[in-house]
């Protein structure tokens, strides 16, 4: 059902007549679909966000700050939200960690970086403009700052995965936080630095936080040189062996940091991997396996179309006119590559729609079955 | 394939297969051109019917003023039209589907109409388009309750047939919302009501969300003038009713168009089965307004060919089938609705009295058994 629906039968348990009556005259497409045509922001079921400012803060990345709608429940500093987007008529979706301060309200910032083929990002760092209405989720991840506040914190980041520390330190400097801070930022050159300005004016203001930064790929530009090494690692307060740390950033980043922080000191370290949002690989027909998430199957990729699989596992699949025109197989494929045995054409991004009857996968595969 | 269907198809079996691949192509074209245009078409459309909607359901309610009444009655009919034909059918054909937007994905839309979107999608996109026109698998020829082909057997209780018609007309929202309870097999023991329950609760638990709202709190809110409403809300229903069936059948019962036997469809080619879609289907000529209105199903042989590409795209690409039906000497049944809808009267009149000529047992192909002159010769 859609979003509308499903909300509406637990605000009339809440005894909300008015609600009630407005959905069973707005039915049955739900009050939604009339208010979106006023403004799309309007809408109660469904979070959705406005662009109300656009800036290129660095030459391959552009901030934007975006005000929700009433529907969103506000996140923790180091969330992450889902933002989708229509480019050429399909919505695509992509997570982003803002980099708000936590407790402001509808008011969010996300900064998007420009990556060579990623059709979101540059469709955003080209496109974007005030008055653009984005999709939006609620915030979600377990990477956050706790509520009770830890003595020290740690901060490290890579490229982009600075966003969820900014949205830590900005939070931390907001409610004047008493404890010490360090951020240990990882970035190709000083004109790819993210959020550069800021981060010196902050260390600047808030003797308690200390910046240090390393550019890989200019050495000496930087307080620190190289890639992630234990070296880098504040010598006092805040002690990697204390304080509660945060590395957010590309794989091989995490990894390293996931070294040191071995032998015990595992439960004060936070990661969040960021990557870009790769397609899925592309393999051979016939390898693989195919996860079926509902039912909690896995089943070794056979070569054969996705339905027929489901249907040798046992896995409560609709189906039709097995051809491809009836849409009754119609399923969301939520990781994986898939192609379509009619028009040759491959899927290869998360959270498509796809027909289980004309489609064969290429790799790993989830299905929403 | 059977011999029966070989002896029947005017084309060698190469040509049958160049002209499926030809028609592949089109498809393919289309599906990689698929974009922002179609995506605001369908907007545009839809915040048209919601305009009409909300403007219709405001005049009703002050319907005791009678240009208020008309006008209002006017607009939720054009409303519901849009909404059932040009939006709700061609959606939950997953026309949009491509576009990854919830409120426009086949499989969760909702329309406004008696029958529940679940069923609708499995007795149409499923049964009637993949079975096109095969007497006894196609339940759409004559909805278990008319006879509309030679093929199915007279008895006497076709005799009242046109009164059948005249009333699934009249009441046609609720005519396919019973369709998937196959009323006819019911009745003759194949099926068991018990069997239905689910089916049964899901239609009741909409014809009672679409009543309730309908003809008692629309009515309502308008207070000791409830009547007014009521019998506005009534009347585009009605309205609604009569045009699309009117247009469904326009689609597949005019002369000229085809029905198929089981044993002649069995273990079709794509090309085959694209040939079944074209003979079964007949056009509506007309003006864009009127296509529009149609849900684009004057363009029913582009929609049974391709059923989820876009509907917008239909006018389009009816030139090129067109083009690709003469070539290869493939009858393309077009004609203006007084026509089409003429001839589909003719049809139900004339099949509520038993055949003119005595039914040949097991026929060879299904143009032999037809006596009728205008219907094109299909066999070699």
């Amino acid at each position: 059902m859609s979003p509308t629906t499903a909300i509406a039968a637990p605000s009339r348990r809440r005894g909300i007549p008015a609600r009630g009556l407005f959905e069973a005259i707005a039915g049955p497409h739900g009050i939604d679909r009339y208010l979106e045509q006023i403004n799309p922001t309007l809408v109660l079921g469904e979070c959705r966000a406005e662009v109300t400012a656009v800036e290129h803060g660095s030459e391959d990345s552009v901030t934007l700050a975006l005000r929700a709608n009433r529907a969103w429940n506000g996140l923790r500093a180091g969330q992450f939200v889902q933002v989708s987007v229509e480019i050429d008529g399909v919505r695509h979706n992509r997570c982003y960690s803002p980099a708000s301060v936590e407790g402001r309200g509808r008011e969010l910032e996300i900064t998007v970086k420009r990556h060579p083929e990623g059709l979101v990002s540059n469709f955003l760092a080209d496109h974007a403009q005030p008055g653009m209405v984005l999709g939006l989720s609620e915030a979600d991840g377990d990477f956050h700052l706790p509520a009770t506040r830890p003595g020290s914190v740690l901060l490290i980041g890579g490229g982009s995965g600075i966003t969820p520390l900014m949205a830590i330190l900005r939070t931390l400097c907001a409610e004047e936080y008493p404890g010490k801070i360090a951020l240990l930022q990882y970035a190709p050159d000083p004109s790819r630095t993210i959020y550069r300005e800021e981060l010196e004016r902050l260390e600047a203001e808030n003797p308690n936080f200390t910046l240090s930064r390393s550019y890989t790929r200019a050495p000496g530009a930087g307080e620190l040189d190289g890639h992630f090494s234990p070296t880098h690692l504040p010598q006092n307060d805040p002690c990697f062996t204390s304080a509660e740390t945060f590395a957010c950033g590309p794989p091989a980043l995490l990894d390293a940091v996931r070294g040191t922080w071995a032998n015990g000191l595992e439960q004060r370290l936070h990661v969040e991997s960021f990557v870009p949002p790769a397609l899925f690989p592309v393999g051979e027909p016939g390898t693989g396996s195919i996860r079926f998430a509902g039912s909690d199957l896995e089943v070794e990729n056979s070569g054969a179309s996705i339905l027929e699989q489901a249907e040798q596992a046992g896995v409560p699949a609709q189906s039709g006119c097995r051809m491809g025109i009836c849409h009754t197989c119609t399923c969301r494929k939520l990781s994986g590559s898939v192609k379509n045995l009619l028009t040759d054409e491959v899927s290869a991004a998360p959270d498509e729609e796809i027909q289980l009857c004309v489609s064969a996968p290429l790799s790993d595969l989830v299905i929403d079955l | 394939m059977s011999s029966t269907t070989e002896s029947q198809i005017p084309l060698t079996p190469e040509q049958i297969q160049s002209f499926g691949e030809e028609l592949d192509a089109i498809r393919q074209r289309v599906l990689a051109d698929r974009g922002e245009r179609d995506a605001n078409y369908i907007r545009k459309v839809i915040r048209a019917q919601r305009g009409l909607e909300v403007a219709g359901r405001g005049l009703l309610w002050a319907g005791v003023f009678p240009p208020a009444w008309v006008a209002g009655t006017a607009a939720l009919s054009l409303s519901k039209i849009l909404d059932n034909m040009e939006i709700g059918h061609n959606v939950m054909h997953g026309q949009y589907d491509w576009m990854n937007d919830p409120a426009l994905s086949g499989k969760q839309f909702e329309w406004d109409n008696a029958c529940p979107a679940d069923q609708w999608r499995h007795s149409h996109n499923y049964m009637h388009h993949t079975h096109t026109n095969i007497v006894g698998k196609d339940r759409d020829i004559g909805y278990g309750v008319l006879r509309m082909s030679e093929d199915q057997d007279w008895r006497p209780y076709y005799l009242a047939n046109p009164v059948y018609a005249t009333l699934l007309a009249l009441f046609f929202q609720y005519g396919v919302a019973l369709h998937d309870l196959e009323v006819e097999r019911l009745r003759t023991g194949e099926t068991k009501l018990a069997d239905k329950r689910k089916l049964i609760a899901g239609i009741w638990k909409k014809v009672r969300r679409q009543t309730l709202k309908d003809y008692v709190i629309f009515p309502a809110l308008s207070g000791p003038f409830f009547l007014f409403p009521l019998a506005g809300n009534a009347t585009a229903n009605l309205v609604r009713n009569v045009w699309s069936f009117t247009i469904i059948f326009c689609g597949h019962f005019p002369e000229g168009t085809h029905e198929f036997t089981e044993e002649e469809t069995e273990d079709e080619s794509r090309g085959e089965w694209y040939y079944r879609q074209l003979l079964g289907s007949a056009n509506l000529s007309g003006s864009r307004p009127f296509h529009i209105l149609s849900g684009n199903l004057s363009f029913q042989i582009e929609h049974h060919l391709f059923p989820d590409l876009p509907a917008n795209r239909y006018a389009e690409i009816s030139t090129e089938v067109r083009e690709i039906c003469e070539r290869y000497g493939i009858p393309y049944n077009v004609g203006p609705l007084g026509k089409q809808f003429g001839s589909v009267v003719k049809k139900i009149c004339r099949l509520a009295l038993p055949d003119r000529k005595p039914r040949v047992d097991n026929p060879p192909a299904v143009a032999e058994q037809s006596g009728e002159q205008e219907r094109v010769p299909v066999a070699v």
